[in-house]
């Protein structure tokens, strides 16, 4: 068993976790809720032995530990698994998942056939398809989580921490995350586990531990409590996700594409998208539904002038013909993208949010304007309800909720007609989700058109008037608002 | 009242601590060093490397390199001195172009340009690294020298030219007015431009920036250009306080300028840094090579010294930047 008692960690203003106490059992998903910043990820950061300074006792199975760093917890059997991956993208995946504990031949050099026969059996175990000398930047994320699953699976972890594992994977690649964790848990393995996906957690975790501004504010069984009282003790009130309602009287339209095919960079021969064609009307959000690897972030890359080579389609904006040959020309025709991942695509994090938002629309040359750049994020801030001291912020000191929101800040100060978003509220808490699907609600109701990407059903339900349903690079399905449910979106979305 | 090591006040202002406390240990050992005589002669020294240095402090801003600017500092130089002194003679057609010291000045700039727009080219166009395309140019230039001036120094440039680098100018040397001006150009760009914003964008994420609509490829060539054209004019300096040109001028200058960006405390992998601190960095290496050589260190003793003063100062700024 692992368990904290009294754990307290401060930083500079800023009390992160303040005498939490928890207890996670063997044999047993324990579950961590709460909003972002609640201070969840503090806690795993000292579970893991990245924070080695904190009051109070971590003990593992009745023992007080505390360890210096993220070795010496490894090695006392706590793994764990990261939102964002860890994997080095040149390296193959068994040199990634043997990564500082190779097997060595008698001699002392690597022994690379016994490594990929060990990596096979483990693929096989967590039924991942993948040719152990593939290197990782090939594969998709969700095959990546699977790598970091068999990482801490090789070395023999007890305490297996998961941070918010399935907030990139399709459903299939969550069912057979889920069914992995089954079998870890029949082995007597302690999973702790982290998500905002509360229908998942009800499907696999047996306790829970809530956290809310760093306080332990709850713990108990699973099985005692209901959606809505957890999420009434995450955030303090009850919050709920409304259905769309449309009646998809949508006359003008903005955005026409025609045969979009995009060639696969690393395959000449393979096409990545499959003759697409649809139309965007003014004032209506149109959903893009579909599995990891579908096409989705490839459809709206080629779009917005990202793939000037490998793609090709007619498209006409505002009955005018065009070519995206890159960003700026998009952002010209009245586009805007907000990409999925902010950290690498959508924020200079070492920048302010004022600066951040103002990169959109300065010219290359010219004068800043400070004053205008002000008021105007100052705006923003507002509207967004942007949690910030001041639009000076460094971008880095934001919770990931209120970065996604100065993302969108940034495109909106664009003046955009159409709006691409590419799941606009992964990995954060369900208050911003919330605000920011009010705000999407807004825009279109203020005649923005709005291109969707989600992999979150009941997102795209809540959000969309028409909902388009990709997989392999095709689009396979299209229904209105009233017509769709789980499902058919699902169904469509499997490949055949 | 306790004032705490940590205290943001004195971080910001740490390598001008650094600066005083070096000034205050070298004067304490040699009383030569607080004499206006001396500390107008470091002035007038680090001039050059000020202005190859604000230069740099752009291109490591959006987490580049720049190899080549001593070497475009040599070939500059000697195109300046050559083009003053022997002018431009076509002979085939019988013509002789004669050039002023302001015509010879702005045409090595201009010929700084030109390397920096090439090296700022083949490394956006070709996608080739900055410190390779640079390695190249380094020696592109350095053999261009070499060819121009026949390995022979090109002296005896005229009075008027002199006093770029010896005169002086409201009881300020002159080639100190010169880099005060380069900084404030620089500055300005830094702090007041759209231009100085990308910079910074790029080098914290080129790929956000990309996204935003911004023209990288022209930001980058503007920058190795800027840099070019900031050695030209250490060459320039350089060039008339000798009042000769040397084909080897300029030789290793581009360490002294990359370990002033560093020690300013700009970051290598970019995006965060200041031109001021650059200028303080600049200022360090001047005093800490003035201070050995009054102190009588032997030469080879001022460079391992000069290696571990920049060690210190990196492995200062990332212990701060770890307690962030």
């Amino acid at each position: 068993m692992l368990e904290a008692i009294n754990i307290s960690k401060e930083f500079p203003g800023v009390k992160a976790l303040n005498q939490v106490n928890f207890k996670f059992y063997p044999g047993k998903v324990n579950a961590i809720l709460g909003e972002n910043g609640a201070g969840k990820s503090t806690l795993l950061k000292i579970l893991t032995g990245v924070y080695t300074q904190y009051d109070g006792e971590i003990q593992l199975n009745g023992e007080t530990v505390s360890f210096s760093n993220i070795k010496e917890a490894q090695n006392a059997g706590i793994a764990i698994i990261h939102q964002e991956l860890n994997l080095i993208p040149e390296l193959s995946v068994t040199e990634n998942l043997f990564l500082g504990r190779e097997i060595k031949t008698s001699l002392g050099l690597l022994d690379s056939s016994k490594m990929e026969a060990e990596a096979k059996r483990l693929f096989e175990k967590i039924q991942l398809n993948v040719n152990p000398k593939t290197l990782v930047q090939h594969l998709k994320v969700g095959e990546q989580q699977l790598i970091e699953i068999a990482k801490a699976l090789l070395c023999n972890a007890d305490v297996i921490l998961m941070d918010e594992p399935t907030s990139a994977l399709s459903d299939k690649e969550i069912e057979n995350l889920h069914r992995i964790i089954y079998e870890l848990k029949k082995e007597g393995k302690t999973i702790v586990y982290i998500s905002h996906k509360m229908d998942e957690l009800f499907k696999i975790a047996e306790n829970y531990t809530v956290l809310r501004d760093g306080n332990s504010i709850d713990e108990g069984e699973m099985k005692n409590t209901t959606e809505q009282e957890l999420i009434r003790k995450m955030v303090g009130r009850d919050v709920l996700i409304e259905k769309k309602n449309t009646q998809n009287q949508f006359e003008n339209t903005i955005l026409k594409v025609k045969n979009l095919n995009l060639i696969n960079p690393n395959d000449k021969k393979r096409k990545l998208l499959h003759d697409i064609s649809f139309e965007l009307k003014k004032g209506e959000i149109l959903g893009i539904f579909g599995l990891m690897g579908a096409g989705r972030t490839e459809l709206l890359e080629t779009l917005f002038g990202m793939h000037p080579t490998n793609g090709s389609y007619n498209l006409e904006i505002d009955q005018k013909n065009t070519f995206h040959k890159k960003p700026k020309d998009a952002i010209e025709n009245g586009l805007a993208f907000v990409t999925e991942d902010r950290k690498t695509e959508g924020l200079v994090l070492g920048m302010d949010i004022s600066s951040n938002i103002s990169l959109t629309y300065l010219p290359t040359f010219g004068l800043l304007t400070p004053s205008k750049d002000k008021s105007s994020s100052k705006d923003y801030i507002e509207k967004l309800r942007i949690k910030t001291p001041s639009e000076m912020q460094l971008c880095q000191n934001l919770s990931g909720g209120n970065q996604q929101k100065v993302v969108l800040a940034k495109w909106l100060a664009t003046n955009p007609q159409i709006l691409m978003m590419d799941e606009p509220t992964r990995g954060i808490d369900i208050n911003a989700k919330n605000e920011i699907y009010n705000l999407i609600k807004e825009l279109a109701a203020n005649q923005m058109s709005i291109l969707l990407v989600s992999s979150e059903i009941p997102e795209i339900l809540a959000l969309s008037d028409r909902i388009l349903v990709m997989a392999e690079g095709k689009i396979k399905a299209s229904y209105l608002a009233a017509e769709a449910n789980e499902d058919k979106l699902l169904k469509s979305a499997l490949p055949e | 009242m306790t004032i705490s090591l940590n205290h943001p006040l004195i971080k910001k202002s740490q390598s001008l601590i650094a600066l005083f406390l070096l000034c205050l240990f070298i004067s304490l050992l040699s009383d030569k060093f607080m004499t206006s005589a001396n500390l107008w002669n470091v002035l007038r020294q680090i001039s050059v490397n000020v202005c190859i240095s604000v230069g740099m402090t752009l291109v490591v801003l959006m987490a580049g390199i720049d190899l080549s600017v001593g070497s475009v500092l040599g070939f500059t130089a000697a195109v300046c001195a050559g083009l003053l002194k022997n002018g431009l003679a076509f002979e085939s057609m019988d013509l002789f172009v004669g050039f002023t010291v302001l015509g010879a000045i702005l045409v090595s700039i201009l010929i700084g340009l030109v390397l920096g727009l090439f090296n700022g080219w083949v490394i956006t166009k070709f996608s080739i690294p900055p410190f390779v395309a640079t390695l190249a140019m380094l020696t592109i230039a350095r053999g261009l020298t070499m060819l121009y001036t026949e390995g022979i120094p090109i002296s005896n440039l005229g009075t008027e030219f002199e006093f770029i680098g010896s005169g002086w100018m409201l009881g300020i040397p002159v080639p100190v007015w010169i880099s005060i001006f380069m900084v404030l150009i620089v500055v300005f760009l830094t702090k007041k431009t759209t231009f100085g914003r990308y910079i910074y964008a790029i080098g914290g994420n080129e790929r956000a920036a990309f996204l935003s609509g911004i023209n990288i490829n022209k930001i980058k060539l503007a920058v190795y250009g800027i840099a070019g054209m900031m050695a030209a004019v250490g060459g320039v300096l350089v060039t008339s306080r000798l009042n000769s040109a040397q084909p080897n001028a300029g030789t290793s200058y581009e360490l002294d300028s990359i370990a002033a960006v560093v020690i300013g405390g700009t970051s290598l992998s970019g995006g965060i840094g200041t031109v001021a601190g650059t200028v303080i960095g600049a200022v360090i290496i001047g005093v800490l090579n003035n201070g050995l050589v009054l102190l009588d260190v032997s030469p080879f003793w001022q460079q391992v010294v000069k290696g571990f003063v920049i060690l210190l100062a990196v492995i200062i700024d990332k212990m701060n930047q770890k307690n962030k």
